[in-house]
C-alpha cells in the first residue's frame, strides 16, 4: 500500500478513504444489516397498521386509545425498549426488528388513520352508489387516496428506524451502529465518522425512493404542488 | 431465578441505591443534565423561533431542522462528539443534547406563532401596538399552549438521548441499562430500563399537566394543533 494512502490510519484522522478501501467488506455488510434491519421493520409495520387502522376507524373511543398508547410508547427511550426485550426475545435480530416496529407502528397507524379521515365522504357514496362493496371501496377509492398521507408516515417511519437502528448495536444488531460501536470502543475516528455519515445517507436515499414511489402511484397529484 | 424476580431482587437491595454509581446519584445526573439541556435548548430556539414566527420568514429552517434532526442518530452524533477535543464529558453530552432539544422547541413556537389569527394581529396593529407589544401581549399568549407542547417533546426527546448516551460511557440512568447489558445480568438491565421509563413518564406527565393548564378555553381543548407527536429517541 501507497505510505501517504495510509497515513490517515496512523494519524487517526476523521476523514479517511484508506479506511473506506481496507474495510469495504466490513462497511457493506454492516451497510447491507441496516437496510435488511430497516426494510423488515417498516414493511412488517406497514403490514400491521393498515388492519389495524381499518378496523379502529370507526370507533372514536378505539382511534383515541390507539393514539394515547401510541404517544406513551414515544416516551420510551428506544435503550429501555431494547433492554425489555432482550430477556423476552434473546440477543437476536428479532428483539431490534419488534422494538423498531412498535416506534414505526405508531406513526402509520397515526398517518393511515388521517389519510383515510380526508377521504371526501361524496365520494365514497358516489362509489357505494356504484354498486361497489365495502372492500373494493377501501381497496380502489380509499387507500389511493389516503396515500399523500401514507407516504408521509412511511417517510417520518423510515427515516426515524434508520436512525434508531443504530441503538441496536447493543444487542449486536445495530447495523451501521454497530461499525459506530466499534470505532467508539476502540478510538477509531474514521469508522464512528464514516459510519455515522453513510447513516444519514442512507436515511436521505430511503426518503427520496419514498418520495419518487408516491409521485409514480399518485399520477393524478403530479404537477401540483404539494 | 425468573427475570422479574431478578430485577425485582436487583432494585430492593439498599446497596445499589446509594454511592457514586447508585440509582440516586444517577436519578439527579439524569434531572440535572436533561434540565441544564433542556435550558440551554430553549435559549437557542425560543428567541430565534419567535423572531422568524413574528416576521412570518423562516419556515423552511423550522421544517428543515426537524427533519435534519430526525436523520442523525443519537447515538452518531454522542459518539462523534466524545471523539473530539470535548472529550468524554459532560459537555459533549449536552451539547448533543441541546442540538437535539432544539428541534422540537423550533418547530412548535414557530408554527405556534403562525397559527395566531391573522386579524386579531391586525386588530392589535390597528389600536397601535408596536411589534414588540404585538408579539409579547398577543402573539405569545395565544402561542403558548403550542410553545410549551415543543418544550415538553424536546424534554422527552432529551431524556431519551441522555439514556443513550451510556452507550458511550456518559452519565445518568442508562449506565444502569449498559452495566447489565455489559455483566449479562438481565435483572439490573431490566431495573434500569424500567427506572428510565419511570423517569421518562414523570417528566413527560408533569409538562403535559403544565400545558393542559395552559390552555386558554374549553373550545380549544380537543382542538389538535402543530406537531404533536415526537420522534422516538
Amino acid at each position: 500500500m501507497h505510505p501517504l494512502a495510509s497515513s490517515c490510519l496512523t494519524l487517526n484522522e476523521w476523514v479517511c478513504p484508506a479506511y473506506v478501501s481496507t474495510r469495504s467488506t466490513e462497511l457493506r455488510l454492516a451497510l447491507l444489516q441496516h437496510i435488511e434491519l430497516t426494510l423488515e421493520s417498516v414493511l412488517l409495520a406497514f403490514a400491521l397498521s393498515l388492519p389495524l387502522a381499518v378496523a379502529v376507524r370507526r370507533s372514536r373511543r378505539a382511534s383515541e386509545a390507539l393514539l394515547e398508547i401510541s404517544t406513551a410508547l414515544y416516551t420510551v427511550p428506544s435503550l429501555a425498549l431494547f433492554a425489555l426485550l432482550v430477556p423476552l426475545t434473546g440477543f437476536k435480530p428479532i428483539t431490534v426488528v419488534i422494538g423498531l416496529v412498535m416506534y414505526a407502528l405508531t406513526v402509520l397507524v397515526r398517518n393511515v388513520l388521517t389519510g383515510l379521515a380526508g377521504v371526501p365522504a361524496e365520494v365514497v357514496e358516489v362509489a357505494r352508489g356504484l354498486g361497489m362493496g365495502p372492500m373494493r371501496i377501501l381497496l380502489t377509492v380509499e387507500l389511493p387516496l389516503a396515500v399523500p398521507a401514507i407516504v408521509a408516515g412511511l417517510r417520518v417511519a423510515t427515516v426515524s428506524t434508520v436512525a434508531l437502528l443504530t441503538v441496536g448495536a447493543v444487542i449486536g444488531y445495530g447495523g451501521l451502529g454497530n461499525l459506530i460501536n466499534d470505532g467508539f470502543t476502540n478510538f477509531f475516528k474514521a469508522e464512528v465518522l464514516t459510519a455515522s455519515v453513510l447513516c444519514v445517507l442512507l436515511a436521505l436515499a430511503f426518503d427520496a425512493a419514498l418520495v419518487l414511489g408516491q409521485r409514480l402511484l399518485t399520477p393524478w397529484l403530479r404537477g401540483r404542488s404539494s | 431465578m425468573s427475570v422479574w424476580q431478578a430485577t425485582i431482587s436487583w432494585l430492593t437491595t439498599a446497596a445499589h441505591w446509594s454511592g457514586p454509581e447508585g440509582i440516586t446519584t444517577r436519578v439527579i445526573q439524569h434531572l440535572t443534565l436533561s434540565a441544564l439541556s433542556l435550558a440551554l435548548a430553549c435559549a437557542v430556539a425560543l428567541p430565534l423561533s419567535l423572531w422568524l414566527g413574528h416576521i412570518g420568514r423562516g419556515g423552511f429552517l423550522a421544517i428543515a431542522v426537524t427533519n435534519v434532526g430526525r436523520a442523525v442518530p443519537t447515538f452518531a452524533l454522542l459518539s462523534v462528539f466524545s471523539l473530539t477535543a470535548l472529550g468524554f464529558s459532560n459537555r459533549s453530552v449536552v451539547l448533543a443534547l441541546v442540538l437535539f432539544g432544539i428541534p422540537p422547541v423550533l418547530t412548535n413556537a414557530y408554527t405556534a406563532l403562525r397559527d395566531v389569527d391573522p386579524d386579531v394581529v391586525e386588530a392589535a396593529r390597528g389600536v397601535g401596538m408596536t411589534g414588540p407589544q404585538v408579539l409579547a401581549r398577543v402573539e405569545l399568549p395565544l402561542a403558548l399552549p403550542l410553545v410549551v407542547n415543543g418544550i415538553r417533546l424536546a424534554a422527552v426527546q432529551i431524556v431519551a438521548t441522555l439514556t443513550i448516551a451510556a452507550l458511550v460511557a456518559g452519565p445518568g440512568l442508562g449506565r444502569i441499562i449498559s452495566q447489565g447489558f455489559g455483566t449479562h445480568n438481565n435483572g439490573e438491565t431490566v431495573a434500569g430500563a424500567l427506572l428510565v421509563v419511570a423517569l421518562a413518564v414523570v417528566v413527560e406527565g408533569l409538562f403535559a399537566l403544565a400545558q393542559r393548564r395552559l390552555r386558554p378555553s374549553q373550545e380549544n381543548r380537543n382542538k389538535p394543533s402543530g406537531i404533536l407527536v415526537a420522534d422516538p429517541s
